[in-house]
């Protein structure tokens, strides 16, 4: 009895995950058209949140570039489609996140944090400038129109990088670069002092993260048909990543999908009619859940927390 | 020689701008430990509320000093109070006090912004103020510009002079270098670090007041301003307030010779100085 209750018990999250993967891998065949793109673009915000937690929640250094990764995609997937099959584009977009990441990384994680946070602050204008300049003087145009897919086949190209994303995310947590990543977080001179290899870890995992950035964002120019310099490289994607981690918390990892599900959703209400209410919302939310909530939604979900809201003292 | 001139000149103007702005943001992260990244918001409020004084009431943008000054410090001095301490005092480290201070400020970029977005429309303004040509040594620059440069000028240094002659510049100091330390030998820390928040946040409106003289404004003005900020903190070395008024006039020549080469590339041409200062001297000019 002991037993069997013990094992379900160890079995009940993985048997939870399997199912909810089988319901969304067969979305298409139940769903409405409709709910079809609005899960899309839930998954893509659920990317860009997650992966922006796989480098800065064990770390500590706060990136704000994951737009430019974003970006980075939504422009390989506008210059190369057509030429290349979608999956190779997806790649290549990936690929090109990481290599831009790994530049950044090299120059800036060897330093003090507050170094990492200025550039990659910048680093969406940086390539906005850039791009409108190459644009405008050598190719002569404003904008590029994108080789589209249809919403399905999106669908199930976000749905494979999200689940290849929290396999990585998953595997990376319990593999030794991220325990090193962990280590780096509580203290870096101790972790350099135990022969971590410090610079090279958290160049590594910044440009791993960025790759899922990259992939979505060539994943979903598809669906746009057009794109400019100023939609593809746009601050918002940086900010509802961060603001949906810290919303969601940090701390675990059903965290960050629990708060970009919810805020994709409200999002997917408000965007149209309120899009200024919506990022008033979002900034608002942002500031008084590292104030009150330090560790997210999921703390709500802890029993404790509502123990001590109802006046409960934990034994100390 | 009369462009060589053009081009030193017109980068002085700007550089003034940037002196003024970085200093503010030197004072927010050397002092106070917050990367501050709505910085570029207090420059917007600055700007949009000269405007809106200008065009409604005729108001000298000048004396919208007067207003935009002690609101954005108010602005800041009540943001520290309530929001960076309070992260203060629940932080374990001065690591997870640098993050969560950033995250903040990021969720009080997107507050600022959208606020002004609602209360004054998405579209670019300006307005015509003291637009008329000035010959100096030959080259031609508009009046507005150069008052924009006398102001900076002034209240950089005054505020020099706060900082290295007064008791709460000495204060201000003493916390710069070791907080800890200022704490115990009386200074009233966090009275002293909400000071700073304060004062940083009226240089940026005092900049932004400045700005709206010469350059057109709008509610997402501000960003472009703040990366420019942080580079020039950088380039003048993190935490020292010479260094980014100095630095700020180094990054406009620079900023002056690259756009008179190719102006869509400016800011470029910034970040590529960044990078190089981050490979060969991070410290900056004037750090430590």
């Amino acid at each position: 009895m002991q037993t069997g209750k013990a094992s379900w018990l160890r079995l009940r999250t993985p048997v939870l995950w399997l199912a909810l993967l089988a319901a969304m891998g067969t979305l298409s065949l139940y769903a409405s058209p409709y709910t079809v793109i609005m899960v899309t673009n839930i998954l893509m915000y659920v990317i860009l949140t997650v992966s922006w937690v796989l480098f800065s929640a064990p770390t500590g250094y706060i990136s704000l570039a994951t737009a430019a990764f974003f970006g980075v995609g939504i422009y390989t997937s506008a210059t190369l489609g057509g030429q290349l099959p979608l999956p190779l584009i997806i790649l290549t977009a990936g690929v090109a996140s990481f290599v831009l990441a790994a530049l950044v990384g090299a120059l800036t994680l060897r330093l003090k944090g507050v170094y990492f946070a200025f550039f990659t602050f910048g680093l969406v204008e940086l390539i906005k400038h850039l791009l409108l300049w190459y644009e405008v003087s050598v190719t002569g145009v404003r904008g590029r129109f994108v080789v589209s897919a249809d919403n399905v086949t999106i669908y199930y190209i976000i749905l494979g990088i999200l689940v290849i994303l929290l396999l990585t995310s998953y595997l990376i947590r319990r593999s030794r670069v991220g325990l090193a990543l962990q280590a780096i977080g509580e203290g870096e001179d101790a972790a350099a002092h135990t022969g971590i290899n410090v610079s090279a870890v958290k160049t590594f995992v910044f440009a791993l993260s960025a790759v899922f950035a990259g992939a979505a964002g060539a994943a979903m120019a598809t669906r746009w048909g057009y794109v400019d310099p100023y939609i593809a490289f746009d601050y918002l994607f940086s900010f509802t990543a961060v603001a949906m981690a810290v919303f969601g918390g940090l701390g675990r990892f059903e965290g960050p999908i629990l708060g970009a599900v919810v805020f994709a959703f409200l999002r997917e209400l408000l965007i149209t009619r309120f899009p200024y209410v919506y990022m008033l919302v979002m900034g608002s939310v942002l500031v008084v859940t590292i104030l009150y909530l330090p560790q997210g939604l999921v703390q709500l979900a802890q029993k404790s927390t509502w123990r001590r809201l109802r006046g409960h003292r934990e034994p100390a | 020689m009369e462009t060589f001139l053009g081009v030193v000149i017109g980068g002085l103007l700007i550089g003034g701008l940037y002196a003024l702005i970085a200093m503010g943001l030197s004072l927010q992260y050397g002092v106070a430990r917050v990367l501050n990244v709505s910085h570029g918001e207090f420059i917007m409020l600055g700007a949009l509320t000269t405007w809106s004084l200008y065009t409604a009431f005729h108001i000298n943008p000048l004396l919208s000093l007067a207003v935009c000054g002690p609101a954005a410090f108010a602005l800041g001095y009540v943001l520290h109070r309530t929001v960076y301490r309070r992260i203060l005092a629940t932080s374990p480290s001065p690591g997870v006090f640098e993050s969560n201070s950033l995250l903040a400020s990021f969720g009080l970029l997107f507050v600022i912004q959208n606020v002004a977005l609602i209360a004054w429309g998405a579209n670019t303004r300006g307005y015509s103020y003291l637009a008329v040509p000035v010959s100096l040594f030959g080259v031609l620059f508009g009046a507005n510009q150069l008052l924009t440069l006398g102001c900076a000028l002034v209240v950089g240094v005054a505020f020099y002079v706060f900082l290295a002659r007064t008791r709460v510049g000495k204060a201000i100091r003493a916390a710069a270098q070791d907080s800890t330390s200022a704490a115990l030998m009386g200074v009233n820390i966090n009275s002293v670090l909400a000071l700073c928040f304060g004062f940083g946040a009226a240089l940026a409106a005092i900049a932004g007041m400045l700005i709206s003289m010469c350059y057109p404004v709008t509610p997402v003005m501000g960003i472009p301003y703040t990366i420019i900020a942080m580079i020039v903190v950088v380039l003048g070395g993190l935490g020292s307030i010479p260094g980014s008024f100095l630095g700020g006039l180094v990054l406009g020549l620079i900023g002056s010779l690259v756009t008179y080469i190719e102006p869509s590339l400016t800011l470029v041409a910034y970040y590529l100085i960044f990078a190089l200062l981050l490979l060969v001297k991070p410290t900056g000019i004037m750090g430590r």
